[in-house]
C-alpha cells in the first residue's frame, strides 16, 4: 500500500474541524452541518473501502505505516488487523449518525460542538490503529478532551459534577498506564507493539505493569467498583455525546484489554483471570439489579451498558476464540444498540423535557413508528436471538462455560434480570394508558430520527441473522492472538519446572 | 416446498405488519389466513409424504454463527416428528387465522394482530424444523417474544402488560436452564448439530464432570438443563405460573400459544432429545414425577377457578403434564399423540370459550353465564364434543392417548411408573370433573348475568363457527385414526424410525383388563356425578368447601405460589437493587471515591488557606521555626 489509507482515515475528520472552526461565517450553522456530515460520510466510505481491501485470512497487521517521529524513541506507527478494522468501521458509522442527530439536540455553539466530534474521530480511530504505545496513550487520552468539554458545555444541570467525575477517573487511571508505558520502554527499549509481541516482557514484571494498564481500561469499560462517573456523565450529557461515549469511548477499553493487557502480558492476565471474572460477575449482576430500580431513563440504559461491558470483560479474559470473538462481537453489538437506545431516550427528551420514566407511558398511541424501532433495539439489548445482542452474549457464555462453569452459570443469570430491566423499562414508557396529557401532543418520529434509528435497527438484525462477515474478519487474528498467549504460558510453565 | 411452509408466514407477517395500515384490515387478513392456510395445506400433503414414502430431508440455508468450533447453520430438517408439527402448528394456524377474522372484529389494531399471529407461525415452524439446538433455541425465545406481543396485545391494560412480562421472564428462566444445558452439550461433544450430537451420546454414557465440587454424570446434566428449558416453555409446576395469566391475551392466542402450539414445545424437546434421554433413567423418573404433579396440581387448581379461560389454561397445563409423564416412562411416541390430539380438543374448548365469551360481550366469569345452551346450540355442541375428547370418552380422541399414557406408565413396571399410572387415573378423573363443571355452570342452571338479558345471548358468526368444525372432526377421529400410526402398530411398525430412538423397544403387552376399564369407567360416571353436584344439589359443594375452608382457599390462589415468587424474587431483586444503587453506590463508592477525593482536596487547601492570615508577625514565626530546624538538621549531621 502506497497510499496512506489509515493515515487518511485518521486526520480526514480533524481536517474537517479545521475547516469548520476557521470557516467565515460564524452564524451560518448549516454549512458547518454539511462540513461535518459530508467529512464523516466520506471517512465512512473510506472505512469501507478499507474492510473490503482487508485481507481476513492473514492475522498480521495490514496496512501498516511507519514515520519517525523522536529519532531513536518514538515511531509513529499504525496497522490493523481483524480485530481493529471492526471498531474502526464502528467509529465512522456511529459518527455521521451522531452529527446527523445533533440537527435538534444542540441549541447553542453548535459549531464548536461538531469540532469536537470531529476531533474525537480523529482520537478514537487513531486509538484503534496505533501500534505504538506512546501513539496509543496520546490518541486515548486525547480523546477524553472532546469528551469531557461536551458533557462540560453542553450538559444538563450538573454538567461540572459530572465531568469532573468523568475527568478525575479516567485521568487516575491514565497516569498510572503512563507509567507502565515509560517503564516498558526503559526494560525493552522500544515501545513498538509488535516488536513486544515478539520480544515478550520479563514476567517477574508483568503483573505490575498489567496492573497499571488495568486501572485505565477498567475504569474506561467501566467495571464495578469504578462505574459509577458512567451514569452521572451520560445523565448530564448531550444525546450525541451519551451516543458516543456508549459506541465508542468504552470500547476503547475493551480493545485495550485485547490488545495490550492480553497480547503484550500474557502470564499476567492469566494470572488475574479470577479478578477479572469476578469483578466482570458483579458488574453483570450488581448493575443489573441496580438498573432494574432506576427512575431515570439514561440511568437505566447507562446501568445497562456496564452489565453489558461486563460480558464483554469476562469474554475476553476466557482466552478462548468463542470467548473473546464474542466479546468483539458483544462490543460492536454494544456500540449500535447502546447509541440507538440513547438516541431513542433523546428523542422523547427532547419533546418532553424529562428523562424521568414515571412521568411517560402509552406512548405507542401517539408514536407508532417510534414503539416499533424502540421494540427492536429493547429485544437487542436483552439478547433476542435474531438480533446482534444474541450473538455477542451467547458466544461469550460459550466460551466461558468451556472455562469455568460456576461463572458461566451466574452470568447466565444476568440475562434473566436483562429481560427484566428492559421490558419492565419500555412497558412503562411505552405501553399503559396516557397518563401524562403532555404525551397527547407528542409527534413520532420525524425524517431524519427515523433513517438514524431505522439503519441502526436494520444494522443490528442483519448482523443478527448473518454475524459470518464481522466473525469471520476477526477470527484468524484473534486465533492468533490465542496462540501467541498460550506459546508464551508454555514457555513461562516451562521454565518454571 | 419446505421453504415454503416457512416461509409462507414470515411473508403474511411483513405484509400485514408493514403493509396492514396501506391495504386495510380486510387484506390483512384475508392475505395472512391465505399464506397460512396454503401453509397448511403443504403441511399435510408434505406429512403424507413422509407416512407413505418415508421422506425425509435437511436443507441447510444459510450460515449462522461460526466461531471457535461453533458452527451453524440455518437449516430445515424434515423427519416424522417435524413433520407431525408442522400439521399441528400450521393447521390450528390457520383455523385460528380465519377465528380471529370474526373474533377481532372490532378491534382497531387488526393488521397488527394478524402480523403477531403469522410471525409466531413462523417462530414455530423455525423450531421445529431445526437441525440443531441453536436454531431450536432461536425459535425458542422468537415463540416467546410473539407469545410476549400477544399476551400484551391489548396494551393498555396494565394486567395484560405484566402478565405479557411475566411470561417473557419466567420463561427466560427456563432459557437460562436451556441455554446452560446447550452450553454443555457443546463443551462436551464440540457441536451443536442434532445429529452429530446424538451419534456420541452412546460414548459419553460415564463421563463425569465437576460442578460446585459435586461429581455429575455429564448425560444426566444435560437432560436435566434441557428440561428446565421444557419446564418454562411447557409451563409445569414451578414455572408455571405464567400460563394462567398469559390468558390476558386474545382468546385465538390463548388457542394457538398456550394450548396448542408454543406450550408444546418442552415436550417436542424431549422428544426429539430421545437419544440422550434414553441414558438419563434418573432424569426420566424426574421427568415423570414433574409431570404427574404438575397434571394433579393443575387440575386441583382447575376444580375451583371460576373464569373460563383460566380452567381451561389449568387443564392445559395438567395434559402437559400427561404428555411429560408419558416421555418419562419412555413413551415418546404416545406423549406425541397426545400432543396430536390435545391440539384439537383444546383449541376446540378455546376457540368454543371464545365464541361465549363473545356472545357474551367479554364476560369471563363463569358464575355470571349459565342457562344458554339453547341460544348458543352450536357453541353447545362444540364445547361438548371438545370435553368429552379432553376427558377421554370412549372412542374420541383424547380416550386413545390418554390411556395409552396411563398403559404405558404402568407397563414400565417401577415404583415411579405404578404412582403415575395411580395419579394419572385420578387426575382423568378431576379432569372429568373440573369440565363437566364449566359445562354445566355455563350452559345449563339459571341465568345469572345481571348485565345483559339472556335474548341479546346471541350465536358467534360463521366465520367464527366454521373453523371450529375443523377443529370437531379433529377432536373425534384424530385419536382412532391416528393410533396405529403413532403407536407403532401394524403398518407402521417402523414409523418413527430414526427421529425417536428407544434404547429397549416399548413394552408390546398389555395391562391387567381392569387397568384398561377403570379410566373411562369413571369418567363416564363423573358425567351424572357432576350433573348432580354442580346443578341439581348445590348444597353439598357449597357444605364441601364451608368444611374445608384452608383446602378451597388453598386452592382457589393456587396454592400461593404467584404470592411466594412475588416476595421471593421480585421484591427482593428490587430491594436487592436499591440497595446496591443507593448504599453501595452513593454511600460507599462515591463517598470513598471521587467525592471523597475531592473533599481531601478541598480540606487540605481550606486548611492551608487558613495558614494565609496576612499577618507579619506569624510568617516571620514561622519562617524562625522554620530556619532553627533546617539548622538543627544540618548540625545534627
Amino acid at each position: 500500500m502506497d497510499f496512506p489509507i489509515l493515515s487518511s482515515i485518521i486526520i480526514l475528520p480533524t481536517i474537517g474541524a479545521i475547516f469548520i472552526l476557521f470557516g467565515r461565517s460564524s452564524s451560518n450553522y448549516n454549512a458547518a452541518k454539511y462540513i461535518s456530515l459530508f467529512v464523516s460520510l466520506a471517512n465512512f466510505v473510506l472505512s469501507l473501502y478499507l474492510w473490503y481491501e482487508f485481507d481476513k485470512n492473514s492475522s498480521g497487521f495490514q496496512f501498516v505505516e511507519q514515520r519517525v517521529w523522536l529519532k531513536d524513541f518514538i515511531n509513529y506507527k499504525v496497522g490493523i488487523d481483524g480485530i481493529s478494522v471492526l471498531f474502526i468501521i464502528l467509529t465512522t458509522f456511529i459518527t455521521p449518525l451522531c452529527i446527523i442527530s445533533v440537527n435538534s439536540t444542540i441549541k447553542y455553539r453548535l459549531k464548536d460542538f461538531l469540532v469536537a466530534i470531529l476531533f474525537m474521530e480523529t482520537m478514537m480511530i487513531g486509538v484503534f490503529c496505533s501500534l505504538d504505545l506512546v501513539i496509543f496513550y496520546l490518541f486515548f487520552e486525547a480523546g477524553l478532551i472532546p469528551m469531557f468539554l461536551i458533557i462540560g458545555i453542553w450538559g444538563g444541570e450538573r454538567r461540572v459534577y459530572s465531568a469532573f467525575k468523568f475527568f478525575l477517573y479516567t485521568l487516575l487511571g491514565s497516569v498510572l498506564m503512563l507509567v507502565a508505558i515509560i517503564t516498558i520502554y526503559w526494560m525493552t527499549g522500544t515501545t513498538d507493539v509488535v516488536e513486544l509481541y515478539q520480544i515478550g516482557i520479563n514476567p517477574k514484571f508483568q503483573n505490575l505493569l498489567w496492573l497499571a494498564f488495568f486501572s485505565s481500561f477498567a475504569v474506561k469499560t467501566p467495571m464495578w467498583p469504578v462505574h459509577t462517573w458512567l451514569p452521572d456523565a451520560h445523565v448530564e450529557a448531550p444525546t450525541a455525546g451519551s451516543v458516543l461515549l456508549a459506541a465508542i469511548l468504552l470500547k476503547m477499553a475493551g480493545y485495550g484489554f485485547i490488545r495490550f493487557s492480553v497480547g503484550l502480558f500474557p502470564i499476567a492476565s492469566e494470572f488475574f483471570v479470577p479478578l477479572v471474572f469476578g469483578l466482570s460477575l458483579i458488574a453483570i449482576i450488581y448493575t443489573s439489579l441496580v438498573a432494574l430500580m432506576q427512575e431515570d431513563m439514561k440511568k437505566l440504559i447507562a446501568y445497562s451498558s456496564v452489565a453489558h461491558m461486563g460480558f464483554v470483560t469476562m469474554g475476553i479474559f476466557t482466552m478462548t476464540p468463542e470467548g473473546i470473538e464474542g466479546s468483539i462481537f458483544q462490543m460492536i453489538s454494544h456500540g449500535i444498540i447502546s447509541a440507538a437506545l440513547f438516541l431513542c431516550v433523546g428523542v422523547v427528551y427532547e419533546r418532553m423535557h424529562t428523562r424521568e420514566i414515571s412521568k411517560y407511558g402509552g406512548l405507542v398511541s401517539v408514536m407508532p413508528r417510534y414503539a416499533i424501532v424502540f421494540m427492536v433495539f429493547t429485544l437487542g439489548s436483552l439478547g433476542l436471538p435474531g438480533t446482534t445482542g444474541f450473538v455477542g452474549e451467547f458466544l461469550i457464555l460459550l466460551g466461558t462455560f468451556k472455562v469455568n462453569f460456576l461463572v458461566a452459570t451466574i452470568a447466565s443469570l444476568g440475562v434473566i434480570l436483562g429481560a427484566a430491566y428492559m421490558l419492565w423499562l419500555y412497558r412503562r414508557i411505552v405501553f399503559g394508558e396516557i397518563s401524562n396529557s403532555e404525551i397527547n401532543k407528542l409527534k413520532d418520529l420525524n425524517k431524519s430520527e427515523m433513517i438514524i434509528l431505522s439503519l441502526l435497527a436494520f444494522t443490528s438484525i442483519i448482523f443478527g441473522f448473518y454475524p459470518d462477515p464481522l466473525l469471520s474478519t476477526t477470527s484468524a487474528s484473534v486465533e492468533s492472538l490465542i496462540n501467541l498467549f498460550n506459546s508464551n504460558l508454555n514457555i513461562y510453565t516451562a521454565g518454571k519446572l | 416446498m419446505e421453504k415454503l411452509i416457512i416461509f409462507l408466514p414470515l411473508f403474511a407477517s411483513i405484509i400485514s405488519g408493514f403493509f396492514g395500515k396501506k391495504i386495510g384490515n380486510k387484506a390483512s387478513q384475508i392475505t395472512t389466513s391465505l399464506f397460512v392456510s396454503i401453509a397448511a395445506l403443504l403441511s399435510i400433503y408434505l406429512f403424507y409424504d413422509v407416512i407413505i414414502n418415508g421422506y425425509s430431508s435437511n436443507v441447510i440455508i444459510a450460515k449462522w454463527i461460526s466461531s471457535g468450533l461453533l458452527d451453524v447453520n440455518w437449516s430445515i430438517k424434515i423427519d416424522q416428528l417435524s413433520a407431525i408439527m408442522l400439521v399441528v402448528v400450521t393447521l390450528v394456524s390457520a383455523i385460528v387465522h380465519i377465528y380471529s377474522i370474526g373474533y377481532m372484529s372490532h378491534d382497531p389494531h387488526q393488521p397488527r394482530f394478524m402480523s403477531y399471529l403469522s410471525l409466531f407461525t413462523f417462530a414455530m415452524l423455525v423450531l421445529v424444523t431445526s437441525d440443531n439446538f441453536l436454531q431450536l433455541f432461536f425459535g425458542w425465545e422468537g415463540v416467546g417474544l410473539c407469545s410476549y406481543f400477544l399476551i400484551g396485545f391489548w396494551f393498555k391494560k396494565p394486567s395484560a402488560n405484566s402478565a405479557a412480562i411475566k411470561a417473557f421472564i419466567v420463561n427466560r428462566v427456563g432459557d437460562f436452564g436451556f441455554a446452560l444445558g446447550i452450553f454443555l452439550i457443546f463443551y462436551i461433544f464440540g457441536t451443536v448439530n442434532y445429529e452429530q450430537v446424538f451419534n456420541q451420546v452412546v460414548l459419553y454414557e460415564d463421563n463425569n464432570l465437576k460442578f460446585l465440587g459435586l461429581e455429575f454424570n455429564s448425560i444426566n446434566l444435560i437432560c436435566f438443563l434441557l428440561f428446565i428449558g421444557a419446564m418454562g416453555k411447557s409451563a409445569q409446576i414451578f414455572l408455571h405460573t405464567w400460563l394462567p395469566d398469559a390468558m390476558e391475551g386474545p382468546t385465538p392466542v390463548s388457542a394457538l400459544i398456550h394450548a396448542a402450539t408454543m406450550v408444546t414445545a418442552g415436550v417436542f424437546l424431549v422428544v426429539r432429545c430421545s437419544p440422550i434421554y434414553e441414558y438419563s433413567p434418573i432424569i426420566l423418573n424426574f421427568i415423570t414425577i414433574i409431570g404427574m404433579s404438575t397434571a394433579l396440581f393443575a387440575a386441583s387448581i382447575a376444580l375451583v377457578q371460576d373464569d373460563i379461560k383460566k380452567i381451561i389454561a389449568y387443564s392445559t397445563c395438567s395434559q402437559l403434564g400427561y404428555m411429560f409423564f408419558a416421555t418419562g416412562v419412555g413413551a415418546y411416541n404416545i406423549a406425541m399423540f397426545h400432543l396430536f390430539t390435545h391440539a384439537f380438543f383444546k383449541a376446540l374448548l378455546f376457540l368454543g370459550a371464545g365464541s361465549i365469551i363473545h356472545s357474551f360481550k367479554d364476560e369471563q366469569d363463569i358464575k355470571k353465564m349459565g342457562g344458554v345452551y339453547k341460544h348458543l346450540p352450536y357453541t353447545y355442541s362444540f364445547m361438548i364434543i371438545g370435553t368429552l375428547a379432553l376427558t377421554g370418552f370412549p372412542f374420541l380422541s383424547g380416550f386413545y392417548s390418554k390411556d395409552l399414557i396411563i398403559e404405558f406408565a404402568y407397563l414400565k413396571g417401577n415404583t415411579v411408573g405404578y404412582y403415575a399410572c395411580a395419579i394419572g387415573i385420578f387426575t382423568a378423573v378431576l379432569t372429568s370433573v373440573y369440565s363437566w363443571r364449566l359445562i354445566f355452570k355455563t350452559f345449563h342452571g339459571n341465568y345469572n348475568n345481571k348485565n345483559q338479558s339472556i335474548s341479546s345471548v346471541h350465536e358467534s358468526p360463521l366465520v367464527m363457527l366454521l373453523p371450529l368444525i375443523i377443529l370437531a372432526i379433529g377432536s373425534i377421529l384424530s385419536g382412532f385414526i391416528f393410533k396405529d400410526l403413532f403407536i407403532g402398530h401394524g403398518n407402521f411398525i417402523n414409523f418413527w424410525d430414526g427421529s425417536i430412538f428407544f434404547l429397549e423397544p416399548l413394552s408390546a403387552e398389555h395391562p391387567p383388563k381392569y387397568i384398561l376399564y377403570l379410566t373411562p369407567v369413571l369418567v363416564t360416571i363423573s358425567i351424572p356425578f357432576s350433573y348432580y353436584i354442580f346443578l341439581k344439589n348445590k348444597s353439598f359443594i357449597n357444605g364441601l368447601v364451608n368444611s374445608n375452608r384452608p383446602v378451597y382457599l388453598f386452592l382457589k390462589n393456587k396454592w400461593y405460589f404467584d404470592e411466594l415468587y412475588e416476595i421471593l424474587f421480585v421484591k427482593s431483586s428490587k430491594i436487592l437493587g436499591k440497595y446496591f444503587w443507593k448504599k453501595i453506590d452513593g454511600l460507599v463508592i462515591d463517598r470513598f471515591g471521587p467525592d471523597g477525593l475531592s473533599n481531601l482536596f478541598k480540606y487540605f487547601s481550606i486548611k492551608a488557606t487558613k495558614f494565609q492570615t496576612g499577618f507579619i508577625y506569624q510568617y516571620a514565626f514561622v519562617m524562625l521555626i522554620g530556619f532553627s530546624l533546617i539548622l538543627t538538621i544540618i548540625i545534627i549531621k
